[in-house]
């Protein structure tokens, strides 16, 4: 297997800046840690193993962006805050980050706060607001949620990917001068495209489990009245 | 299911460096890339000094150079990045080969070269010698929050059902008359990939059933924990490595 996506690599981003936020993301992880163990029950347990697994697979799948050099790929967030909530959500993402750069080499280990900023907590944040948000406003009916999927795949990703180009910014080994604008606007019209790939895939994963186990879509909990006793698993779908 | 074995980094053998408990390792693995990361660009005698290190300890555990090269190159991509700095960069120029090049961007591209490369070498040397499930063992001794270790466990084990309920749906679509090449292979496996993570659940959720009714309790079994926590001489003796490169750093750092 040869995996090429790669995230912030050790020496992009200056130590100063990559220390703030490495601080920053152990704090927001712990307030996710706490919020989290509240909602691991004995079905999301499993859930967010398998969204972790399922984050890990599809981030192997990359893009390159010729004209930057920079590679952008898919992340995940808005599916795991669809399926295990925000909490448990960015501890999805962030355990995947962690994994993948102590024993892919993936990221930088000494770049993983800016990594975990980005992509676990921008983007499963943004997600989860937009989720929470067009939830409301559409209807409640399946192109109501398959269109929330998307939109907040599609936009979380382009957020995260905004997320790198204020970290160069403020700490930026290498001076780009006014190559900065051009950096942010490359990053984000290649995820942009990457967004709707994205948001592609989030919005068949959501739809199909929303149509099988309602139960399983974290999202959808607030909004149901109390759900019919569960259906047991054993010899469900085969 | 694989999760108590290696995975596709892990080399099999019985080195020093594979003996060594995990949480030392890691710890070891991380204080280094943070000292390699700490140094000054311009003081290459340390980067050098870092590389003797890496190709040591490689040594050691026997991962041979030509095994971590071609790993090494998934940073590819940022080498790429790398390529561009000495043409986006501003400031003084200087003249390389007939092109006028940014000098501030030539460090910059030597800096991510360098501190890159030594990194992703780092953590290929980690996984060549850890397993997964001690990598676990050994975050859960670094005292990582359970929760996280668990999410862990579980990703580890469910991308092998993953790849597995994969492989069965693509065996079923071919048996059914599909026949595809190439690209269109990406059409099947889209429209099928909802059904994917459904099929990988259910069976993802029977295994933890399974794992409930043999009194797994959220944490891995409690005779893991106690077998072969590191002692004292254990850290000691991996410590040196970390302490040399710590020590390389704030030389360079003085001398800079």
């Amino acid at each position: 297997m040869q995996t090429l996506a790669m995230h912030i690599s050790n020496g992009i981003i200056d130590g100063p800046v990559a220390a703030i936020f490495a601080a920053l993301a152990l704090a927001a992880l712990t307030v996710c840690v706490l919020r989290g163990r509240r909602d691991l029950d004995d079905r999301l347990a499993p859930m967010a193993g398998l969204v972790a697994a399922f984050i890990f697979a599809v981030q192997m799948l990359n893009f390159p962006i010729f004209t930057a050099g920079v590679s952008g790929h898919l992340l995940g967030g808005a599916l795991a805050a669809m399926l295990v909530g925000p909490w448990v959500g960015a501890l999805c993402v962030a355990v995947v980050l962690v994994v993948q750069a102590l024993i892919f080499g993936d990221g930088g280990v000494a770049m993983l706060g800016l990594n975990i900023t980005n992509m676990a907590l921008l983007g499963t944040a943004a997600a989860y607001a937009l989720i929470a948000l067009l939830l409301r406003v559409l209807p409640r009916t399946r192109a109501g949620l398959a269109v929330t999927a998307f939109v907040a795949a599609m936009l979380s990703v382009v957020v995260a990917s905004q997320g790198f180009v204020l970290q160069y910014w403020l700490g930026g080994t290498t001076d780009l001068g006014g190559n900065l604008a051009g950096l942010a606007g490359t990053m984000a019209g290649v995820h942009l495209l990457i967004g709707i790939g994205e948001g592609l895939i989030t919005a068949t994963t959501v739809l199909t489990v929303a149509k099988v186990r309602p139960d399983l879509v974290y999202a959808l909990r607030s909004l149901r009245a109390p759900a019919a006793p569960l259906v047991p698993v054993a010899g469900g779908v085969r | 299911m694989g999760a108590g074995h290696g995975h596709v980094l892990y080399r099999e053998s019985d080195s020093p460096v594979h003996r060594l408990p995990p949480e030392v390792k890691i710890a070891a693995m991380v204080v280094f890339t943070i000292a390699v990361v700490a140094t000054p660009r311009e003081a290459f005698w340390a980067f050098g000094a870092y590389a003797v290190l890496v190709a040591a300890v490689a040594a050691l555990a026997r991962v041979g150079p030509r095994w971590l090269l071609s790993r090494a190159l998934i940073e590819l991509p940022f080498v790429l990045f790398a390529v561009a700095l000495p043409f986006l960069g501003t400031g003084d120029r200087v003249e390389v080969l007939g092109l006028r090049l940014s000098e501030d961007g030539l460090h910059g591209a030597w800096n991510i070269l360098a501190k890159g490369t030594l990194g992703v070498l780092a953590s290929l040397l980690l996984a060549a010698t850890t397993t997964t499930r001690d990598l676990i063992v050994g975050l859960d001794r670094l005292h990582c929050p359970q929760v996280l270790t668990q999410i862990a466990t579980f990703m580890l084990r469910y991308l092998d059902v993953l790849v597995g309920e994969a492989r069965r749906m693509r065996v079923a679509r071919i048996s059914r008359g599909d026949d595809p090449r190439f690209l269109w292979q990406l059409r099947g496996f889209a429209a099928g990939i909802g059904a994917l993570f459904l099929r990988a659940f259910e069976r993802g959720e029977r295994v933890y059933l399974a794992m409930l009714s043999r009194g797994y309790t959220g944490r891995m079994p409690a005779v893991w924990q106690g077998e072969g926590a590191a002692s004292a001489g254990q850290w000691l003796v991996a410590a040196t490595v970390p302490v040399l490169a710590a020590s390389i750093a704030a030389t360079a750092l003085v001398l800079s």
